[in-house]
């Protein structure tokens, strides 16, 4: 059984990331949404401290928020219009069909979620995520997805980096 | 109380807002933000799974969010100078304006 | 026995050289003259030399016991088809072995003659190229065992004819003649080849010996005599009487003699060798040949109906040309009508059943009508090419060895006695004749025709070579290559007569069996027919001196029998009006009979023919229209649709991520309902 303030953490923490997430959805104005953005990254990390992911957490934070949301903020402000108009006005008909679907992703999800019997099975003790055991783990069973993860890294580096340099033909 | 359950709802609910976003946004920006707001709530799936589930010392959830954290970084990367290549071609951000791969 | 393997290789040979010859000479240039006479004069010398081997091997092999005589077959199979099979043969018998030889040297010595008396003709070689066709044909239907190549050499040879009977193509004349000429043969040849097809049938064989199982061969025989067929004939009567049609047409009986005096519009050597020596004798030879066949009965005390046909044309043939030469002025035509009395002497000697008196008498006709006939053409080719008799007349100066060469002919011909061979042939015919159980009318006529024989020959004697020259070229004699021919054609018909008199007999026990024996006086055994075919022949040689030789003759004036009896003369000179009466009849009935083929051909056949193809012409027009309209369009229109529902479609992919998206997201719903709940 949680305890009161795991109760409340998570009460706080769930409606801050929703919040944002709305706010970054449906926000007209795009550095607003960009903002909005790096505050649901800081919940997510919040919930996964709840859920004992406590390096999980602090890499979420330095990773997502330190360098992806700073990445879209840049993005965002070098290609925003001259003129200050940021977008056109939504129109709300041409929005039902995404919603619709939408809404019907979380409908069948919901309805998964409740019937299944096997998520309400007994909670097991929580495991520490130690970094040691973590870095044990990467190098000895994990050994080519991380091998992977560093080309992968290293791939999307020179590729960022040539996008970004000419530009006019994509060379 | 708070159950995977819960935490399943929450990330469910997460997911669809970024459906939502990359459904209907006019901008390639805002595209991309939809993205990473389902790829936020399928890593916040994985951590639940992981705590609630059956063998929390494998670590097996937490590494590949570790995993996911990584790959949605390079991807968010790339993505985003793909946004200002096409900026400097076409001077905007919409997505529906990128359809020359059209029948 | 001797061995015989080697007679059929001779045989094979002998008709095949002069093939050879003809084929070498009908792919070769026309200009080559040499080539074509000396190969043609050469494969007839080898063949006959060929010939005289086999000749001495049948005489040598004498007959055997019980009169038998000398006779090889050599059969082979041609063809089969299914259980039966069509089986070809060589003979060798006493009855074709001298046949050969005469043929052989025959044609031999008419080839050599032929080189002088065509040697201005531009067309030489192919001359020599038909004579060399033509003997193949006669010495290959000599050698036949079998009626089949029989018949086959039968049609080479009238096709030889034709081809040298119109040589001169551009002549209309001779292309009518040998038109004429196929065509009469043509219709006697039908009653053969029905004949030939009916004994087919009826035996199953075409052979003529097959070691007992041939049509001439007794089982054979007493089976077509046992079966009866219409108006209660014997079928070996019926189809006897067929092959006679066959014969009566190549051997220019009466009445299909008509084409052998237009056949005269040829070369006399062509005349000499086909019409006088060979040719014509053919249909007497298949009677001789198929005579088992025709003496058959189905009571061996009557006298078969076959014969007594054969008799009975034979005789009225020899009177009625006899009396149709004796008002001929063209001095072929003269000999032609000649030829067509003496071949009825020969079907009379067979259908009397003296086949070695008719095979005697033709062999002698063939040497000294043979003469005649050269000797004629070196008279025409001495007066440039003058036919007319009443345009010649003392020729006996001008041209004293045709002359006697001639002289000799026409006392043989007219039966001089006992030095000539045609006396001694005449004498067995007459003496068969006067003892025939059915009738005496066939001597009478025989008598009444020996005597016209030598009226006629006496006339044609007198107008051509006694008197003064009344025509308007001046005649020479011929020369040497064309002499020496004659000359020794004419020792021939001297010699001959020796092989034949009743003191040796020796030609009757060649031909029938039997042992020979030399007795001179058996010579005067019937000595009164003797004396009366003497007493004939001299008054026949004094009436005509007496009409034409007394006076000198005129040119334009009337003939001396004419002033006598001019109708009979005028109908004589016509032939009897026979060739008016067929044109009135048969060759009218063609005539109209072509029209109704042509009306036919045209009108009904060409329209059926032509309503067919509109019909194919409207089915292709409907199935173009239907191609076109249904089949294109309906494609078209098939593949129009097909193109705007693709175009459709493919308006689906905007290039908008979103909607991309936007289908994928509620693809993923619709699947997680199915795999939720359902």
């Amino acid at each position: 059984m949680n305890s009161l303030f795991e109760i409340i953490a998570f009460l706080l923490i769930g409606s801050l990331t929703l919040g944002a997430a709305v706010a970054a959805v449906g926000l007209r104005d795009t550095v607003h949404c960009g903002l909005s953005l790096a505050v649901v990254f800081v919940g997510v990390a919040g919930l996964y401290l709840l859920l004992d992911a406590e390096f999980i957490g602090f890499i979420q934070l330095l990773v997502y928020v330190g360098a992806v949301a700073v990445l879209v903020m840049f993005v965002i402000l070098i290609t925003r219009p001259e003129d200050g108009v940021i977008q056109q006005p939504d129109r709300r008909r041409q929005k039902l069909p995404g919603a619709l679907i939408a809404a019907g992703i979380f409908l069948v999800t919901y309805g998964a979620i409740m019937q299944s019997p096997s998520l309400r099975r007994d909670v097991p003790e929580p495991a520490a995520l130690s970094i040691r055991a973590v870095g044990e783990a990467l190098v000895s069973g994990h050994l080519l997805p991380l091998m992977a993860i560093g080309v992968l890294l290293t791939t999307a580096l020179i590729g960022a980096a040539l996008f970004a340099m000419e530009g006019e033909d994509g060379k | 109380m708070i159950g995977l359950p819960l935490f399943l709802i929450l990330s469910t609910m997460l997911f669809s807002l970024g459906l939502f976003a990359v459904l209907t946004r006019r901008s390639a920006i805002l595209l991309l933000i939809g993205v990473e707001l389902m790829l936020a709530a399928a890593n916040l799936n994985f951590i639940a799974f992981w705590r609630f589930g059956p063998n929390p010392a494998a670590m097996t959830g937490a590494l590949f969010v570790l995993f996911s954290i990584a790959v949605a970084a390079a991807e968010a990367a790339v993505g985003l100078s793909l946004i200002l290549v096409i900026y400097r071609h076409l001077r905007s951000t919409n997505p529906k304006e990128v359809n020359s791969l059209h029948g | 026995m001797a061995d015989s393997s080697w007679i059929p290789y001779l045989l094979c040979l002998i008709p095949l050289l002069p093939l050879a010859a003809a084929g070498v000479t009908a792919l070769s240039n026309p200009s080559h003259r040499r080539l074509a006479s000396g190969l043609t004069i050469g494969s007839l010398s080898i063949a006959f030399i060929l010939a005289l081997v086999l000749f001495i091997q049948v005489v040598g092999a004498g007959s055997g016991e019980g009169g038998e005589v000398f006779r090889r077959s050599f059969n082979f199979t041609w063809f089969e088809f299914g259980a039966s099979s069509l089986r070809l043969g060589l003979l060798l018998d006493p009855l074709n072995a001298g046949m050969l030889v005469m043929v052989s040297f025959v044609g031999l010595l008419i080839c050599i003659f032929s080189v002088g008396y065509m040697q201005e003709d531009a067309n030489f070689a192919r001359f020599f190229g038909f004579l060399a066709l033509f003997s193949f044909a006669m010495l290959g239907l000599l050698v036949a065992n079998s009626l089949l190549l029989l018949f086959i050499c039968w049609e080479l040879v009238g096709l030889a004819s034709y081809l040298l009977i119109g040589f001169w193509y551009q002549k209309p004349a001779a292309v009518a003649a040998s038109r004429k000429a196929f065509i009469t043969t043509r219709i006697g040849d039908l009653g053969l080849f029905l004949g030939m097809i009916w004994l087919y049938s009826e035996s199953g064989t075409l052979l003529f010996y097959d070691g007992g199982a041939g049509l001439l061969e007794a089982s054979t025989l007493a089976h077509l005599t046992t079966t009866l067929t219409v108006g209660g004939m014997a079928l070996s009567t019926a189809t006897a009487l067929l092959l006679f049609c066959g014969a009566a047409g190549k051997s220019g009986q009466f009445p299909l003699h008509v084409w052998l005096p237009d056949a005269m519009e040829g070369p006399t050597p062509v005349s000499a060798l086909i019409h006088a020596a060979t040719m014509v004798a053919a249909g007497v030879f298949l009677v001789a040949r198929a005579f088992p066949l025709f003496a058959a009965s189905t009571d061996p005390e009557v006298i078969s109906t076959a014969l007594q046909v054969v008799t009975w044309v034979g005789a009225v043939t020899a009177v009625f040309a006899a009396c149709i030469a004796v008002a001929q002025t063209d001095i072929k035509r003269i000999l032609a009508f000649s030829t067509i009395s003496q071949l009825g002497y020969m079907m009379l000697a067979l259908g009397l059943g003296g086949i070695s008196a008719g095979m005697f008498h033709l062999i002698a006709h063939a040497f000294f009508k043979a003469l005649l006939f050269l000797g004629a053409g070196s008279v025409i080719h001495g007066c440039h090419e003058v036919q007319d008799i009443r345009q010649m007349g003392g020729l006996r100066r001008k041209m004293p060895l045709t002359f006697a060469v001639y002289a000799v002919g026409m006392m043989a011909l007219s039966g001089f006695p006992f030095l000539f061979s045609g006396f001694w042939s005449k004498e067995e015919i007459l003496h068969l004749a006067q003892v025939w159980p059915v009738s005496s009318l066939p001597f009478y006529l025989a008598l009444f025709g020996a005597f016209l024989t030598a009226f006629y020959m006496t006339r044609q004697m007198i107008y051509v070579f006694f008197g003064n020259y009344r025509g308007s070229h001046s005649p020479h004699e011929s020369p040497r290559v064309m002499t020496v021919p004659l000359m020794l054609l004419a020792s021939g018909a001297v010699l001959l007569s020796l092989i034949a008199t009743p003191a040796w007999a020796w030609f009757h026990h060649f031909i029938q069996g039997g042992p020979t024996h030399f007795e001179l006086a058996a010579i005067f055994e019937g000595w009164g027919l003797m004396l009366l075919s003497i007493v004939l022949v001299g008054s026949g040689v004094g009436i005509g001196w007496w009409l034409y030789g007394r006076r000198a003759l005129t040119v334009v004036g009337a003939d001396a029998l004419e002033q006598k009896v001019p109708r009979l003369y005028q109908a004589l000179a016509q032939r009897l009006y026979i060739d008016e009466f067929y044109e009135a009849t048969v060759i009218r009935l063609q005539r109209l009979l072509a029209q109704v083929a042509e009306v036919l051909e045209r009108r009904v056949w060409a329209g059926a023919v032509t309503l067919v193809a509109a019909v194919c012409r409207g089915v292709s027009c409907l199935s173009r229209s239907i191609d076109r309209n249904f089949f294109n369009r309906g494609f078209d229109q098939g593949c129009t649709s097909l193109r705007g529902s693709g175009g459709r479609v493919a308006r689906w992919q905007n290039g908008d991520i979103q909607t991309y998206l936007g289908w994928v997201g509620s693809g993923v719903v619709l699947l997680l309902i199915f795999f939720a709940w359902l």
